[in-house]
């Protein structure tokens, strides 16, 4: 039997039963399409728009449309492509890493935050493959044999494990994903009511009838890839940060990318899930479901994250005097001082004062705080990104070389138009998908709700076998 | 040929496993349990063994990671070589992420395929559920009915002693 304490807030407020989880989270799949939902979706659908036209001028008249220059050879497309990835990885985080430390309140947000992830590794997945010019050819990064190219593909080169990183990643979290969907979906098919819809689901749903064996065995596949897609979340954004640390730029030539970058990401896209939270837990009355409870839980990974980042800002500069490389010091006295030092403040403010207001209880539980802080780090963490790529880039080592870099229109629409993508896939999916992982709730609800459930008298059998012990016997 | 069951109902899952744990004593053979989430403790109650899916994945993962190492080491330092930034050509440092990310890749993949293999898991349009419930709120426990063999009122008074709010019998067209 796990203990809880008596003091823990419940998960699962307003008296719920296992009933009024599947009435309440099959609501907004079952009904029309109520007028706030369309209005979102008009808006992502502009926003979709911008993309397509944007993506068609980058490929009509090429990479000259974007504001890079011959310095600046990488700018807003690379920084949108780690930014989008770091958004992903809170995801991976709350439905992979919490599940192994038996966090229960990842239950109710784990499905929103892994579609978010799957949403946002193919809005990152768009900037690599349009700055290729010739989007038709992308294959040429698969290990193809030679007759299909000249040579075989670089195996040194840290641009080719990203391509291995992000799409292991992006099919690891799609299986992860639709796994959780499954059971789900079963229930949504045995309550459909319309022919198309029934028959829908029930091909969605794999034939699931949540027999024991299937549960026993559907648990066992869930801890695995929890636990393949731990190493594989980690092993992404380090990933990302080597096509960066393995070069020799000043300001990007530093051991402390990797876990600098991952908790970078971690605190991005848990300030991402906020703001998408916060909305949908409102728009479609999921309030009893994600409490206030939740938004603190994920506020204090946000501080903690957010710290760890702060410190990484401040031990790169002190290493860079420590080192003493001139074009090292240069580079970040350039960052702070230089031309671009709105950037540079933009992200200080944002990623390291802003989030330590979440040291007071009153504001890590206030929503409307919470909203805002959480847009602000994604402000932040944007700028970090530019800074990082345009601030040491702008300046090599040859001073006739030096330039500036300011967006074209087309820049802005390509990135815009990915945030209308984003929320075009988000919003399809909180209508026709469960938001809400219906089975891990009502998993937790015994013993994590305001009910008090009476204790069994017997109690020969641990309700929450967390540990797998095979010494029960029958007989 | 039909087959014939008897489905007692439950609305919670602890006395679920009692009546599981009294019924199996009682050398009643239950067919299958079906919930609308996994019980914990019901493995050991039905006698289900431990999955064996774990070893699959060690090994899909095993094969992922050779592949991926033969791949790199064959093309980079036989089938092609060419000096990159003065490396040797076979550089297994810079092979890690690649066979790394492949180990992951085979491993869940293959743990997953497996799954849905064994657990004979597909899409299909028509999908056989014997209480549409059990995907709810409910849990249901299914027992053979065999012809000449079975008592069903006798089935019925050990499912209801033992907590099933309902009892159905269900046949099911092969």
């Amino acid at each position: 039997m796990q203990h809880v304490s008596p003091i823990r807030e419940p998960l699962v407020t307003g008296g719920k039963t296992y009933h009024d989880i599947t009435e309440d989270v099959c609501r907004q799949v079952e009904a029309k399409p109520n007028v706030r939902w369309a209005a979102a979706l008009a808006v992502a659908l502009v926003g979709l728009a911008i993309f397509i036209y944007s993506v068609y001028r980058t490929l009509w008249y090429g990479i000259g449309e974007w504001g890079l220059n011959k310095t600046v050879g990488w700018a807003w497309d690379i920084t949108n492509f780690v930014w989008w990835v770091g958004i992903g990885h809170a995801g991976t985080l709350i439905s992979a890493i919490l599940l192994l430390f038996r966090q229960k309140w990842r239950t109710s947000i784990n499905r929103a935050a892994e579609a978010m992830t799957i949403f946002a590794v193919i809005c990152a997945a768009m900037f690599p493959v349009l700055h290729m010019g010739r989007p038709w050819l992308a294959y040429w990064v698969l290990p193809l044999p030679n007759t299909f190219g000249s040579l075989w593909v670089n195996f040194n080169s840290p641009l080719l494990w990203d391509v291995f990183a992000i799409s292991t990643y992006f099919s690891v979290s799609l299986v992860f994903w639709y796994i959780g969907l499954i059971p789900d979906f079963a229930t949504i098919r045995d309550r459909a009511t319309g022919p198309i819809a029934r028959r829908a689901y029930a091909l969605l749903s794999f034939g699931w009838t949540g027999s024991a064996k299937h549960w026993s065995r559907y648990e066992t596949v869930s801890l695995i890839l929890a636990g393949l897609a731990t190493p594989l979340v980690l092993s992404v954004h380090t990933i990302v940060s080597f096509d960066f640390a393995t070069s020799v730029i000043p300001g990007w030539h530093t051991t402390i990318f990797p876990p600098y970058f991952v908790a970078g990401a971690i605190f991005s896209g848990f300030a991402m899930v906020l703001t998408l939270m916060i909305i949908t837990r409102k728009v479609f009355y999921l309030e009893d479901y994600i409490t206030l409870e939740h938004v603190e839980s994920m506020n204090k990974v946000i501080i903690l994250t957010g710290s760890i980042v702060g410190i990484a800002y401040t031990t790169e500069f002190f290493i860079a005097w420590y080192s003493g490389v001139e074009y090292e010091q240069y580079a970040f006295i350039n960052r702070a001082f230089g031309p671009y030092w709105w950037a540079y403040w933009s992200m200080m403010t944002c990623n390291v004062i802003t989030p330590q207001l979440f040291w007071f209880r009153k504001i890590r539980r206030s929503l409307t705080a919470t909203f805002i802080i959480s847009i602000f780090v994604n402000i932040g963490m944007w700028f970090e990104r530019f800074v990082i790529i345009v601030t040491s880039l702008h300046r090599d080592y040859l001073p006739s070389s030096w330039a500036m870099f300011s967006p074209t229109i087309i820049d802005i629409g390509v990135y815009v138009g990915t945030i209308g993508l984003f929320f075009t896939l988000f919003l399809l999916f909180c209508k026709y998908f469960p938001v809400i992982n219906m089975a891990e709730v009502k998993h937790i609800l015994k013993s994590s709700s305001d009910v008090k459930y009476p204790k069994k008298a017997a109690t020969m059998h641990a309700t929450d076998k967390d540990l797998n012990s095979n010494t029960h016997h029958n007989e | 040929m039909n087959k014939k069951f008897i489905l007692g109902i439950y609305d919670d899952e602890d006395v679920l496993l009692t009546a599981i744990e009294n019924i199996r004593a009682g050398g009643t053979k239950i067919y299958d349990v079906f919930s609308p989430f996994p019980v914990h403790g019901i493995d050991d109650v039905l006698g289900i063994k431990r999955s064996r899916l774990p070893i699959v994945a060690f090994f899909a993962g095993l094969t992922g990671m050779s592949f991926a190492l033969w791949m790199q080491i064959w093309m980079m330092g036989f089938d092609w070589p060419m000096i990159i930034g003065g490396k040797p050509h076979i550089a297994l440092p810079s092979f890690i992420p690649v066979t790394f990310e492949l180990t992951v890749l085979f491993s869940a993949f293959g743990m997953v395929i497996t799954f849905f293999i064994v657990s004979k898991l597909k899409p299909s349009m028509k999908v056989n559920v014997f209480d549409k419930r059990s995907t709810d709120d409910k849990f249901v426990m299914a027992i053979e009915v065999k012809e000449g063999e079975t008592d069903v009122a006798a089935l019925n008074d050990l499912l209801r002693s033992n907590g099933a709010i309902e009892v159905n019998e269900k046949e099911v067209v092969k």
